[in-house]
């Protein structure tokens, strides 16, 4: 085992990033116009990374699967980012940001980043205030904020519950403009397949046309990885349907270390599957757990009656009700972080409680916040005496306000009206902590490759607070990365363009052909969603929301024997020439069969709970995620070396200077 | 639930393509539109055919990639909603449902139901954005107050999701209402004010270069936008758009 070096700057927390910056190489402004840069991904990260890299004037290619930079997968983001604005005299700081996001993360991630993250957050909003991002705002014209899990402040900015498209749109229109000046080339319907490596550096991508179905060569100087998360490995989550491992995994095969892949967030906080045909989940903005209360009925027969549709829960008083986070974690009552909040839902539903046929549901009801809005609202307005018909209108009005959209969604899929029934949820992954391992300056363990956002796994250590993502995609890429890479870059203003025509490109290109015609000549009886659905079972059965060594060990043979299949098995339709879903997919299945065993085995290594990582054997008294910080205050960072099952592991020891190292509790 | 579909068919942009008719059995009432999709596609890969091609991405609603024209609908019978939300309970047993690409000159036809709408990348690319570099010194969010109104309007112009079924709607083929959404949203807000006339000429130039058509006021496409998208945005257009054309700051 080798120490890895996370280049992170000498010197006190608060003072490392000002420091770097001034220490660091910078390319000037003649020799950035002969530098190339690829970026893989369109999402907050890549959108603001390509946008901010023009804007400095370097050369960039941007590339993304969907057929318009702006349908990146954040553009689904709902609830809102974080910044510590301080804007509600609460109390908030760079400090506390910082502070509650090491916490909110089990003590598994690298102080310095978090310090960074939060310092430039502030910036973030002040940026997307100029691009034109229509916050929300009140009466007096100013910024709005609401608060998210696991935090006492209010410091997260919204729009409506679409805060993730009014931000994204924010960066595509950056990168709009600089696609009209011709300093970022977009490659719409493009596919990373693999990276290049030249003498040890990335220096150029092989990618797939997606409608005519050609593989290209693309050449840089660097190439950023801003390709998202991979809970899609579960086959169900709340990802959009092509969210996939695919580009971080190909430069993992290429030597870049997978960090922490069992790191996984299960939101409480999602609209119960319905059934087999079922193809994703939807999720209900963690915003909404401000307003909602979260039960289920005290009494089994009460369960029994609901199931059997002979009872309302609506009928049902209120010390007939177990309002079970309030009960158990009093000081954040329902507004507990996500991994606390998801393993109480399943716990109360193992025991028996859960509301609905499956059994996997809870109730998040709205009932008090309407009431209580309502009264507030008709005081405001003058109405004296109103009745509670009248004050309940009032308040489903105010609720409308802040969450129409998402009470919209519900109805529609599940065609119940949540303003006057309580919502049905149960958990479901939506975010992945791990990801490509990187040091300080987001550079991944391939000279000249970076990895942000989503893709590495460097701030959130081993579980996310709401509103964090967000804020870490744009933190890296307008903020960390512009500046990061010019000191990697210095060195280069003299290489000129990289060939496409080296050795090097041609292996890669014949590699990618070579499996892309295995997959379609393989001809066997399955579809791929076949295997994929069944890898999703397993990884949730055994490496989901709970997990122990038994489990874990059976999932690992399990997916071995998946793998073997699907590639003895799989039938992909169609020719490798043009437009082919089938096989877009067929090629993210493959790469979510290897990555779910390193996922598997990264779980089964860490015998601790932390964060979303819960093993079953290290439990307080009281069921509560125990640590073990003797023995795993590190990163596991895996280097691969051809099988997922012959992964190397690398330790980074996480050292905490800053905050003490404490056992979490939120009661 | 039994279904006849009906559903276009097009090898890839230069082919004549052909409605075809294909029976499902079994829907359930409570998938989607596009899990009745996967249904069927599922079918026909296991049957040795080539599955339906069809944009889809979040599901949820938000990314505008999906896009279908079901009986005769943009998005389907169903109001204010994509064709990810469509639910099959809208639907009868034994309904005949036909599904088509979004049809318009400026969005040609990729294969069966994906369509190219890159015409509305390069919209955007001439001009909807704030001309404003990425900065770590740019003005305090809070420097300007800006009223919860223009803020709330300019939100809900921002809202449009660049699917197109306004324009597949319209039977002019006009982008009018896409367009207009975000020359609004910016021309709204005191950070996209300065730029506002120079935007909507620049945005309506590209759009007539693209090949959309004119607007006739017909009001096709509010009805069917899935997010809402007011034709009061166009009238505001418009006037930006005049006031250019007869300003020099155009
Ligand atoms: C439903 C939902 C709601 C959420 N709400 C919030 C919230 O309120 N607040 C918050 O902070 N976070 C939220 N999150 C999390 C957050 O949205 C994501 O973590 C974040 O948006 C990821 O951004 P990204 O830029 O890293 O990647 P993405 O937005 O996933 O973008 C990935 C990009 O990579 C491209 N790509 C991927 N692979 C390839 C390839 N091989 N070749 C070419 N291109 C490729 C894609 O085309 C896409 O452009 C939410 C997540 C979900 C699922
Ligand atoms: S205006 Fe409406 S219909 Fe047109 S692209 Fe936007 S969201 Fe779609
Ligand atoms: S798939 Fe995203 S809007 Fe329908």
């Amino acid at each position: 085992m080798t120490k890895l070096d996370a280049k992170i700057p000498e010197g006190p927390i608060a003072e490392k990033w000002t420091k770097h910056k001034n220490e660091i190489n910078v390319v000037n402004p003649a020799n950035k116009r002969l530098i190339d840069i690829i970026v893989v991904g369109t999402g907050l990260a890549g959108g603001s990374a390509a946008a901010s890299l023009a804007e400095m004037g370097y050369n960039v290619k941007a590339f993304c699967f969907q057929d318009s930079p702006r349908r990146a997968h954040s553009i689904a983001a709902q609830g809102g980012i974080n910044a510590a604005k301080n804007y509600q005299n609460d109390g908030d700081s760079t400090y506390r940001l910082f502070y509650d996001t090491v916490k909110g993360g089990d003590y598994r991630s690298r102080e310095a980043n978090v310090y960074r993250l939060a310092e430039v957050s502030a910036n973030i909003i002040d940026q997307c205030v100029a691009q034109g991002v229509p916050f929300a705002r009140d009466y007096g014209g100013l910024l709005d904020n609401r608060s998210f899990g696991g935090v006492l402040v209010s410091r997260t900015f919204y729009a409506k519950g679409q805060t993730g498209q009014q931000l994204l749109l924010g960066a595509y229109s950056a990168m709009s403009r600089q696609i009209g000046k011709g300093k970022i080339k977009m490659y719409n319907r493009h596919e990373m397949l693999d990276v290049v490596k030249v003498d040890g550096k990335a220096r150029g991508i092989i990618a797939r046309d997606l409608v005519s179905g050609k593989i290209e060569r693309h050449s840089a100087h660097a190439v950023v990885i801003c390709s998202g998360g991979y809970g899609n490995v579960f086959f169900l989550s709340t990802n959009a349907m092509g969210s996939n491992v695919t580009a971080a995994w190909k430069i993992h095969k290429k030597g870049a270390y997978f960090a922490n892949p069992c790191y996984t967030q299960i939101h409480p906080t999602c609209i119960p599957r319905s059934g087999d045909h079922q193809s994703k989940l939807t999720l209900m903005s963690e915003s909404l757990r401000n307003d909602g209360r979260i039960w289920v009925p005290k009494k089994k027969e009460d369960v029994d009656a609901i199931r059997a549709g002979k009872l309302k829960p609506t009928q049902l008083k209120e010390d007939e009700r177990d309002y079970y986070l309030e009960r158990r974690y009093p000081a954040f009552g329902n507004l507990v972080p996500r991994d606390v909040a998801s393993r109480a839902a399943k716990e109360r539903c193992d025991a028996g409680f859960g509301v609905n046929k499956t059994g996997e549901a809870v109730y998040l009801d709205f009932s008090s916040a309407i009431m209580r809005y309502g009264k507030e609202k008709a005081t405001v307005d003058g109405i004296e005496n109103a009745s509670d018909k009248e004050i309940r209108e009032l308040g489903e009005g105010v609720v409308e306000a802040k969450y129409g959209n998402l009470f919209q969604m519900y109805e529609k899929i599940v065609d119940e009206n949540p303003y006057k029934t309580p919502m049905m949820i149960y958990p479901a992954v939506h975010y992945t902590m791990g990801g490509i391992w990187v040091d300080y300056n987001l550079m991944t363990s391939i000279e000249g490759c970076y990895a942000l956002g989503e893709a590495n796994f460097s701030d959130h250590g081993a579980n996310r607070l709401g509103a964090s993502a967000l804020m870490q995609g744009l933190a890296d890429g307008y903020f960390v990365l512009p500046y990061t890479i010019g000191d990697y870059l210095a060195n280069d203003i003299r290489t000129g363009p990289i060939s496409i025509d080296s050795p090097e490109f041609v292996e890669a290109e014949k590699v990618v052909k070579d499996d892309l015609n295995k997959l379609i000549n393989n001809k066997g009886t399955h579809s791929v969603d076949y295997f994929h659905k069944r890898l999703g079972k397993v990884m949730w059965d055994k490496v989901g929301m709970a997990r122990n060594e038994k489990g874990l060990k059976e999932a690992i043979a399990e997916i071995q024997q998946i793998r073997k299949e699907f590639w003895e098995d799989v039938r992909v339709p169609g020719s490798v020439d043009g437009l082919n879903p089938e096989l877009e997919k067929a090629g993210r299945v493959a790469d979510f069969l290897e990555l779910g065993e390193l996922f598997a085995k990264d779980a089964l290594e860490r015998n601790e709970s932390c964060g979303g990582h819960f093993r079953e054997e290290s439990q307080t008294e009281e069921g509560e995620a125990l640590r073990h910080d003797d023995q795993y205050a590190y990163v596991a960072a895996w280097e691969y070396t051809g099988e997922p099952k012959d992964a190397v592991l690398h330790k980074e020891e996480l050292e905490f200077k800053d905050i003490e190292l404490k056992q979490r509790s939120y009661k | 639930m039994d279904l006849t579909l009906k559903i276009w068919r097009q090898k890839n942009r230069e082919a004549k393509g052909e409605m075809k008719s294909y029976p499902i059995k079994g829907v359930s009432p409570d998938s989607s539109f596009l899990e009745m999709m996967d249904l069927l596609n599922n079918e026909l890969i296991e049957k040795g055919e080539d599955p339906v091609a069809f944009d889809h991405d979040c599901r949820e609603g938000i990314c505008g990639s999906c896009s279908m024209y079901i009986n005769g609908e943009a998005h389907g019978p169903d109001r204010m909603v994509t064709t990810c939300q469509l639910h099959m309970r809208k639907f009868k047993d034994g309904e005949t449902i036909h599904i088509e690409p979004w049809r318009a000159n400026a969005f040609p036809v990729e294969k069966d139901l994906v369509v190219d709408r890159s015409s509305f990348d390069r919209i955007m690319n001439a001009g909807g954005f704030v001309s404003v570099n990425t900065s770590g010194n740019t003005q305090d969010a809070n420097a300007t107050p800006i009223p919860k109104e223009d803020a709330d309007n300019a939100f809900d112009a921002a809202t449009c999701i660049g699917c197109g079924a306004c324009v597949a709607t319209c039977k002019n083929a006009s982008a009018m209402l896409f367009v207009s959404a975000k020359v609004s949203q910016l021309a709204l807000l005191p950070q996209g004010r300065p730029e506002a006339k120079r935007r909507a000429t620049h945005m309506v130039e590209q759009m007539d270069h693209e090949g959309f058509g004119n607007c006739t006021n017909t009001g096709a496409c509010e009805v069917e936008c899935p997010k809402g998208i007011s034709l009061e945005n166009i009238a505001r257009m418009n006037r930006e758009y005049l006031s250019a054309s007869m300003s020099s700051d155009s």
